[in-house]
């Protein structure tokens, strides 16, 4: 096989990956910029790739409308599961790290027992015989390599992008966005000019949880086609790696996701070709943990956290 | 100022004591909705742990390397530190004590004790790359924590596939019987349950934390620091070395206790598909413990009990066993947002004063 195929393939694969964890970075974005702290990312990317699956496996006669309803599902309960979360770290000034370590247990213990109790005792749900299909984009997926590369993939992909556009227009380009950064910078400022400081977090986080959760439903309507308790091992922690690489950013953040869906695509790709005499696999895995901290110190660029990130917000509190 | 005090104390107890109640009340909802009954689900849990001296054992067990990750995340929190890496520390704890136990052929008297030791320090050296990046470069622990666990996940794997084990294979050659922890006399007592001398370490461990923390100098500019970085600085502490110095002395019990779980239980290593899970744990039993050595030891009893007395559960009563995750999540959960708890906790607090 000729190299271009290679990098096509790469590509292709890397956007199939990333996909997941643009989801859920942004998801993370909205809830840190508004200064909650989001670990729950794993926890609620869970909770979608579960709804995701169960939803679509109850309604897919209905046939390829199945996994889109699925996939709206997910995002549902997302932004519900999310809201526990809400209330101890918003509400009653909880500790947002150990409050999202929680959450991230409850959806590892409930999606499982959940399926258990559908699926008469087994381990996963039972094989989606309805998915997303992959799009063409007409014309453009003709071109040699390039077409496969960047113009015939899921659905969810081209949606990923287009919310982090969305995400960016609104962050930085509409009052909402501003009220939003504000909380997350200095709430009582926000508070001063009339921001309803605590109900911009609520939404924040609930959004944060609907997007991780679409995140979730990603990986069961695309690559797995079912939920098992190994379905999300890791990538909500990655996806919150990608967003701190990114800097809080959503085009940073996407940049990053795509970069880490690379580890990803490699690795399948090495299982393909055989290279892992050359490169260990777990060393590649590896990869995006490493860089974080990297960045994290400063070695490679600076990251800095929204200033606000962490801080319960008492009304008039100084 | 007293009464505020002792109304303090009386909640610090009473929250844990909720949060329990109001877990196991989450998971009897669950069962219900899922069409169980949640009373002969408990009483299977508890009948499965004290109905026979094999489980009895077992759960003994299941409690050490909670006590361990326990006292790791408790020790940190006392000095203003969030240790969510006590997984990782963990991890290299054991391939640390894997590595001593398969590589090296030594007489057993110094062999398990230098296994154990290089479990201790691997796990020290692996929490303190977060002191260190805290204290130097400012990064937020809970970042790197999380970010070297799922690296000690992978490297673990490496460092196995790569030394130790054999082609084709899923795990480790065995350790040398001369690194072996395992009680033999005690076991057979408790037809061969996996006892280990690591459940007296980890008592002997909680012994060390309160001593050091509460009659040590070294103790007493930990928590001075913890509790305030910057007085600590003017009255001439170190700060930056006590950061380091906190996450070393909280990964070396999270390294004893991966080292424990190598040489007592399953005398070999084997590839990790997933976090092994007891450094989460251990945040649930710091938590529930209040930071305390005795708390973590009664924390560690009781998540001990429910993990291993899930499998009674299940056979009795046919609930999956991922019903106890969701309740330590719920007991977690109330910890962390007290305040929830709190709702509850005032009218007993005021029937108590009404006498007054």
């Amino acid at each position: 096989m000729d190299w271009a195929t290679v990098a096509s393939n790469l590509v292709h694969d890397t956007i199939v990956f990333s996909t997941a964890l643009i989801f859920a970075a942004l998801g993370g974005l909205y809830s840190e910029r508004s200064g909650v702290v989001n670990i729950a990312l794993e926890g609620m990317m869970i909770i979608g790739a579960f709804t995701g699956a169960v939803i679509t496996n109850v309604i897919q006669d209905s046939g390829s409308i199945a996994p889109w309803i699925g996939f709206i599902a997910a995002a549902i309960a997302g932004a519900i599961f999310a809201l526990p979360h809400a209330v101890a770290s918003i509400t009653f000034k909880a500790d947002q790290v150990v409050s999202g370590v929680a959450l991230n247990f409850l959806a590892a213990g409930l999606a499982v027992y959940l399926t258990k109790i559908i699926y008469n005792g087994a381990g996963q749900t039972t094989t989606l015989t309805e998915v997303f299909d992959k799009w063409e984009i007409p014309g453009l997926a003709e071109i040699p390599y390039l077409g496969h590369a960047l113009f015939e993939a899921y659905p969810t992909s081209f949606l990923a992008f287009i919310i982090v556009f969305l995400t960016w227009f609104l962050l930085f380009k509409t009052s909402f966005g501003l009220r939003l950064r504000a909380v997350g910078e200095h709430p009582r400022a926000a508070d001063t000019v009339g921001i309803n400081v605590k109900r911009m977090r609520y939404i924040a986080v609930m959004i944060s949880g609907a997007l991780a959760a679409m995140g979730g439903a990603t990986i069961t309507l695309t690559t797995t086609s079912n939920f098992s308790h190994n379905t999300i091992s890791g990538q909500g922690f990655i996806a919150l790696a990608a967003l701190i690489f990114g800097k809080w950013h959503p085009a940073g953040a996407m940049g990053a996701a795509l970069f880490f869906g690379i580890a990803q695509a490699i690795k399948a790709l090495v299982q393909v070709y055989g290279l892992t005499q050359y490169v260990p696999t777990e060393f590649i895995f590896m990869l995006p943990y490493v860089l974080t901290i990297l960045v994290m110190a400063g070695f490679v660029g600076r990251s800095s956290a929204p200033a606000a990130l962490g801080k319960p917000y008492e009304t008039g509190s100084r | 100022m007293n009464k505020a005090i002792a109304i303090f104390t009386k909640e610090s107890f009473l929250v844990p004591v909720i949060a329990i109640i109001l877990g196991l009340l989450v998971g009897a909802i669950a069962m219900l909705a899922g069409g169980f009954n949640p009373i002969l689900a408990y009483t299977a849990l508890v009948e499965k742990v004290f109905g026979s001296a094999y489980n009895f054992g077992e759960t003994i067990r299941q409690i050490t390397p909670l006590i361990f990750t326990g006292l790791a995340v408790a020790f940190a929190f006392r000095t203003g530190l969030f240790n969510i890496g006590a997984e990782g520390q963990f991890i290299v704890g054991m391939v640390a004590a894997t590595t001593v136990g398969v590589a090296f052929e030594l007489p057993a008297i110094i062999h398990a004790p230098l296994a154990i030791l290089a479990g201790a320090i691997a796990g020290g050296l692996w929490g303190s790359v977060a002191g260190y990046l805290k204290a130097k470069r400012g990064v937020n622990e809970v970042i790197t924590s999380i970010m070297m666990n799922w690296i000690a996940l992978y490297l673990a794997n490496w460092v196995m596939n790569s030394f130790f084990v054999p082609k084709g294979q899923q795990r480790s050659e065995m350790v040398h019987d001369s690194a072996i922890i395992t009680i033999t006399w005690l076991s057979q007592m408790f037809d061969n349950a996996r006892l280990h001398w690591g459940t007296l370490i980890a008592v002997l461990a909680a012994i060390f934390f309160y001593v050091i923390m509460w009659k040590t100098r070294t103790g007493y500019e930990l928590r001075a620091v913890g509790l305030n970085p910057h007085a600590s600085e003017y009255a001439g502490m170190n700060v930056n070395r006590n950061v380091i110095k906190a996450m070393f002395i909280s990964g070396l019990f999270a390294g004893i206790g991966g080292a424990a779980e190598i040489l007592g239980v399953f005398h070999y290593q084997a590839i990790l598909t997933a976090q092994p899970g007891y450094g989460f744990d251990g945040i649930a039993v710091a938590l529930i413990g209040g930071n305390t050595p005795i708390g973590v030891i009664l924390g560690a009893i009781l998540f001990g009990i429910l993990s291993f007395g899930a499998a009674g559960i299940k056979f009795t009563a046919g609930v999956p066993v991922e019903l106890i995750r969701v309740v330590i999540a719920s007991v977690i959960f109330f910890v962390a947002a007290h305040g929830i708890v709190k709702v509850f906790v005032k009218p007993i607090l005021k029937k108590k004063e009404g006498g007054n």
